[in-house]
């Protein structure tokens, strides 16, 4: 919502700056959101054209003395083709700037004259596209004074930022009550006097669309002269952007921001027979005066006579019953337009007007007949005419609100105290009307304010004009325990899942939720309920059913921009369908090139060598531990879900049907889908499938125990099929004696053809940690025997000598 | 005796040519072995007479300890050459570039930092984290937020739609965290102070505006909490979480369908620069939106608005985290390039505390 200063001033009588008027508009929920005080038009001044001669060295040029009121006459050369002695223009010295060529001044020299300063056009005041000549000002203007000030240009323009419940605010008269009501001033409250009418309006109304259109008045305004608009009002449109058309339409214009009352005016002459409010027709087009067509339905309000639609209802008129300077008898709309239905057809068609948006808003009922009053008085004035009566259909007065309101409720939700005295006051300028006394009071609400419901919007009434900055900022009392925990286990395990895949080398990334359709099918998704309606792109269509498509995608832009060695994770969600539970909290990474956990790439010491299953596998167990998962009692199988390459991947699970996590390397089509390239590796941790572990009592840990006896160490070497899991075989062996062996590593695997097809060596460390005495020779060679027989049954495998 | 002197002249002058440890100790040998020269000297005093003895016993003796101290010494040149002979040989080039260490190499995304920085503060003033799913009702991201059927302000929101079910209702990706506060009112009974964290989606796209963004909602519902109560939680915040001792806040009126009253709060800085400082200069930035929680809500929620009362705010987690670290675009935060991730991320162990410091 635009308006200048002076304009306010017509409703707002007062003495406060504009810098004070901006602060106030602000602070009371009208959002200054520009200020343009026409500063840049400052430097130019009225001057007169003394002598004009030919520039002695250029055809086109001409050497201008200039009196610009200073005494001492200024010579100026000038290309202007209307530059003549005499002549009245606006004038800029040396060191001014010039917006409309970008330019700041200097004294000039143009083909040996000397030239200090411009005469200028519209174009190089940015005021108009005008370029053809300098401005060219009545004889009489006052030379010396300022050019801005003399055509009205210096009124300062307010910019400000309208929130949906202030549709009062779409007028400046409005705007001038808010702030008559907040201490800036007195508003000059106008009377509007009704319109001396003669005869009947000669056309009726009926309206079919009751629901979309809860009134209607309409005037014909009968032998009028349709000529510009006075200057005052081009000059007020033009500040706010509006371009002047005629008088007739500027009016229009002009009361929609100056009362937030937005008209229509039909050419009488071009409307055929009586007008009805009615629904479109399927199929019904309408050239509006934007001339464009448009395609209308159903949902659609429109005016409609006996030719056909003539208006689209609280968004635009038609182009064929518009004003022009041809119009004789003009029938002036005031009509009130159903909010929803006005925004909806504005939004389907994609229109945007002043019109809708003061309509979608809610514009006040009772001053649909005022207005058209109002309106009439200036069709009168400066287009002269003779008015008919007002055709008035479906209207109803409209009902008030009366909200009850205790005092008490400003302090209980602000902490603000206004005595009941100054609220009153309050609401009374804002236009309210308080009735009864004591301390809960009833209040009935003007029309204009259709967004007040409650008594917290009464609140807020008071609070934005009494000033927010009234409210001294109070402590928060301490609470012993709100809710006892700052995070849920779930949020301790994301973040410390986080913190530690970050702590192996790994860089955290965020990535879409949505991501292609095919790659969300390559994962397992792409289900139909988990697709959005409305993409925001193609390939942004589908909620992700895992976090590694994304992952892998961005591992290959990195290697595309040449940083193939990408160790990227992140924990989030995903979905596995639309339901809250549906979204799961997910640990994944991928690791791309060498981007090993010990550094990647090559190195003095010794390369990086390729990503592989198990560093998916070490990055899985430490996003599980950090999360707090039994690691102890974790089983590792063979084999992920197809998207994983099924002799390289692994599943992690708690007991048969608890899966904590997948890793491994990618399916070859995988990669082939998502159009990238390895070595690839990557794993997904479930962070809410990990059980929620035993609240203990205590905090304290249980009691050490070291043992004095050394431990003793045995190795073993088996050769075992090659299909023999290692982890079965270290299962085996450890089941010798569970007391004694107290660890067991895999330190050795080989495979070659001395041992045969199919077959390889696995070699294990066993720990064996006396428990009460020393073991004797006896002892071991028995446990170690018990080892040997354990692994041999349970593997098929032989002990290597 | 003179046999005695010639015998300390030759040992002394083996023990000097002696240039290694078995070389000496070949010396030692020879001269105080068991069968060694001096030793044999030692034996012949037995067959000595007295007098005799008196004479020889402390020469032969003497010859003894000062060749066992000669050795001694040489041993302990020697052995120190030794080293210093193969010290000098594992002699390593100590320029040659280490591995860097992961923990220093890993990166925290700046979104993940930032709620763990107002995590931090807000669990310092006694609020916990609540979450909810990014798939959400209609009822719950709109109409129990009192956005009525055909509010403009529903359609200020671009929201991301999935197919009709069955019953003709359509899923949302909620377009606000907001729709967290009517889960909480639901499940847990006032007093209610939780912050909400999580991710957000609106159809819009630049700069400033990506699809998917990152908010942060607040919720305070007790029988008291009021507009005083809010401006003083969230300039307590604003001055903990941009690290400096004052800031200039402005509130101003302003409009959210989910609170009445409602205000806009901008934040005082100098944009001058290339960077925002907070705490100085003449602009006004806006920061987050604020206000009483609607007494429609509170029904929504279960509650009586006579009864209980309250006040929320919300704001983009990547906006703040924009301005406290300076990323110029928004953009770039979800697309996961390494130099992005390198340069604006933190450390694993940068972790905010409020004893050790929000950021490093």
């Amino acid at each position: 919502m635009k308006f200048t200063l002076s304009w306010l001033k017509e409703h707002l009588e007062t003495d406060a700056t504009l810098e004070e008027i901006a602060e106030r508009l602000t602070a009371i929920g009208l959002e200054v959101e520009s200020i343009d005080d026409k500063a840049a038009l400052k430097p130019f001044t009225i001057a007169r054209v003394l002598s004009a001669e030919k520039h002695p060295d250029a055809d086109k040029l001409q050497v201008l003395t200039v009196d610009t009121g200073s005494g001492t006459p200024v010579q100026v050369v000038c290309g202007a083709p209307n530059a003549r002695a005499g002549l009245v223009g606006a004038f800029a010295a040396p060191g001014s700037y010039v917006p409309g060529i970008d330019v700041t001044l200097s004294v000039g020299n143009i083909r040996g004259v000397e030239s200090r300063g411009m005469m200028c056009s519209e174009r190089e005041l940015q005021m108009s596209d005008e370029h053809s000549g300098i401005i060219d000002l009545d004889d009489d203007a006052p030379v010396g004074q300022s050019f801005a000030a003399y055509a009205g240009l210096d009124d300062p323009v307010i910019e400000i930022g309208l929130t949906p419940n202030h549709p009062e605010a779409t007028g400046v008269y409005g705007i001038a009550r808010d702030l008559a009501a907040a201490g800036i001033g007195r508003l000059k409250e106008t009377a509007i006097e009704p319109v001396r009418a003669e005869g009947a309006c000669p056309v009726n109304v009926a309206i079919e669309a009751g629901d979309l259109c809860p009134g209607f008045a309409l005037r014909r305004v009968k032998g009028v002269t349709n000529g510009p608009s006075p200057r005052w009002m081009q000059q007020r449109l033009l500040a706010i952007g509006l371009r002047p058309i005629n008088a007739l339409v500027d009016i229009t214009n002009y009361m929609t921001f100056d009362r937030g009352r937005p008209l229509h005016v039909f050419d009488a002459a071009k409307v055929a027979g009586n007008l009805t409010i009615r629904r479109a027709r399927d199929g019904e087009t309408l050239l509006a005066l934007d001339e464009r067509t448009y395609r209308l339905t159903p949902e659609m309000c429109v005016i409609a006579d006996e030719r056909g639609v003539e208006s689209l209802a609280g968004i635009m008129g038609g182009e064929h019953s518009g004003c022009d300077e041809t119009t004789t008898d003009v029938l002036i709309e005031s009509a009130l337009w159903d909010p929803i239905a006005t925004a909806k057809a504005g939004r389907s068609l994609g229109i945007i007007t002043d019109a809708r948006y003061r309509f979608e808003r809610g514009v006040d009922p009772e001053f649909m007949i005022p207005g058209l009053d109002l309106a009439t008085h200036l069709v009168m004035q400066i287009c002269g005419g003779t008015p008919s009566e007002m055709e008035v259909a479906g209207y109803r007065p409209p009902e008030r609100k009366v909200v009850s309101f205790p005092f008490s409720e400003v302090k209980r939700l602000t902490g603000l105290d206004v005595p009941a005295g100054e609220a009153t006051d309050i609401l009374t300028r804002l236009g309210f009307e308080p009735i009864g006394s004591g301390e809960v009071i009833e209040v009935k609400v003007p029309t204009w304010r259709p967004d007040v419901d409650g008594k917290a919007d009464l609140v807020e009434e008071v609070m934005r004009i009494k000033g927010v900055d009234h409210i001294a900022p109070l402590p928060l009392e301490t609470h012993s325990a709100v809710n006892g925990r700052i995070l849920t286990t779930l949020q301790i395990r994301t973040r410390l899942a986080r913190r530690a895949l970050a702590a192996r080398g790994m860089l955290e990334a965020v990535t879409w939720s949505f991501i292609p359709e095919a790659h969300a099918k390559a994962f397992g998704g792409g289900a139909a309920g988990l697709k959005l309606a409305n993409p925001i792109a193609a390939d942004m269509s589908d909620m992700r059913p895992s976090l590694l498509p994304g992952l892998l995608a961005a591992a290959q832009r990195n290697t595309d921009r040449g940083f193939g060695d990408a160790a990227l994770f992140e924990v989030s969600g995903t979905y596995e369908s639309d339901a809250p539970d549906g979204q799961r909290r997910v640990a994944g990474g991928v690791r791309r090139g060498t981007a090993k956990f010990g550094g990647a790439s090559r190195h003095w010491d010794g390369a990086a060598k390729p990503v592989d299953v198990f560093d998916a596998k070490a990055d899985a167990i430490a996003a599980l531990e950090a999360a707090g998962a039994p690691v102890d009692k974790l089983q590792i199988e063979p084999g992920g879900p197809e998207w994983y390459h099924p002799g390289r991947s692994g599943t992690i699970r708690l007991g048969p049907k608890m899966v904590l996590a997948h890793f491994g390397e990618f399916h070859p089509i995988t990669l082939e889908t998502l159009d990238v390239s390895g070595p690839l590796t990557g794993f997904e941790v479930f962070l809410d499938a990990i059980p929620e572990p035993k609240r203990k009592a205590t905090r304290t840990k249980p009691s050490l125990t070291l043992s004095p006896l050394q431990a003793v160490k045995r190795d073993f070497a088996f050769v075992v099929d090659k299909a023999v899991k290692a982890a079965d075989l270290v299962k085996a062996a450890s089941g010798a004696d569970k007391k004694l062996i107290a660890g067991i590593t895999v330190f050795d695997l080989f495979e070659g053809a001395a041992l045969g097809e199919g077959k390889k060596s696995v070699a294990i460390e066993v720990t064996i940690q006396p428990l009460d005495r020393t073991l004797t020779d006896e002892d071991l060679e028995a446990l170690a025997g018990k080892v040997v027989d354990n692994v041999t049954k349970s593997t098929g495998g032989t002990l290597r000598r | 005796m003179s046999d005695l002197v010639q015998l300390e002249e030759q040992i002394m002058a083996e023990i000097s040519a002696a240039d290694d440890e078995p070389a000496i100790e070949a010396v030692r040998v020879a001269a105080l072995g068991k069968k060694g020269s001096v030793s044999e000297k030692l034996k012949t005093l037995g067959a000595m007479s007295p007098e005799e003895r008196q004479t020889m016993g402390p020469a032969i003796n003497g010859l003894k300890s000062r060749i066992a101290d000669a050795i001694a010494e040489r041993k302990q040149a020697l052995k120190a050459k030794a080293i210093e002979a193969r010290l000098e040989r594992e002699r390593v080039d100590v320029t040659l570039p280490t591995r860097p260490s992961p923990v220093e190499t890993g990166r925290i995304h700046p979104i993940s930092q930032v709620i763990d920085e107002i995590t931090a503060i807000f669990g310092d003033m006694g609020f916990s984290i609540a979450e909810g799913p990014d798939i959400e009702t209609d009822y719950y991201n709109f109409t129990a937020l009192n956005f009525p059927e055909g509010h403009p302000a529903r359609e200020m929101h671009d929201t991301f739609f999935f197919a009709k079910d069955d019953k003709g209702e359509a899923k949302v990706l909620r377009t606000h965290t907001s729709p967290v506060q009517i889960r909480t009112m639901e499940s847990q009974k006032p007093p209610i102070r939780i912050v909400i964290p999580g991710k957000t989606y609106r159809q819009d796209s630049d700069a400033t505006h990506s699809p998917m963004f990152h908010q942060i909602e607040g919720l305070v519902i007790d029988k008291t909490a009021n507009v005083a109560n809010m401006k003083w939680v969230l300039t307590e915040f604003c001055k903990t979480f941009f690290e400096v001792p004052q800031v200039k806040m402005r509130f101003r009126p302003s409009f959210f369908p989910f609170t009445e009253p409602s205000l806009e709060v901008d934040i005082q800085c100098d944009r001058s620069g290339s960077e925002v400082k907070f705490g100085e200069g003449d602009d006004w930035m806006e920061i987050l939106g604020c206000g009483m929680v609607h007494p429609n809500v509170l029904r929504a929620g279960g509650l009586d608005p006579d009864e209980y009362q309250g006040f929320a705010w919300g704001m983009g987690i990547d906006r703040i985290a924009m301005l406290k670290y300076g990323m110029p675009d928004l953009r770039a935060f979800f697309d996961a390039d390494v130099r992005w991730l390198n340069h604006y991320g933190f450390r694993p162990l940068d972790m905010p505390t409020l004893f050790g410091g929000l950021s490093s």
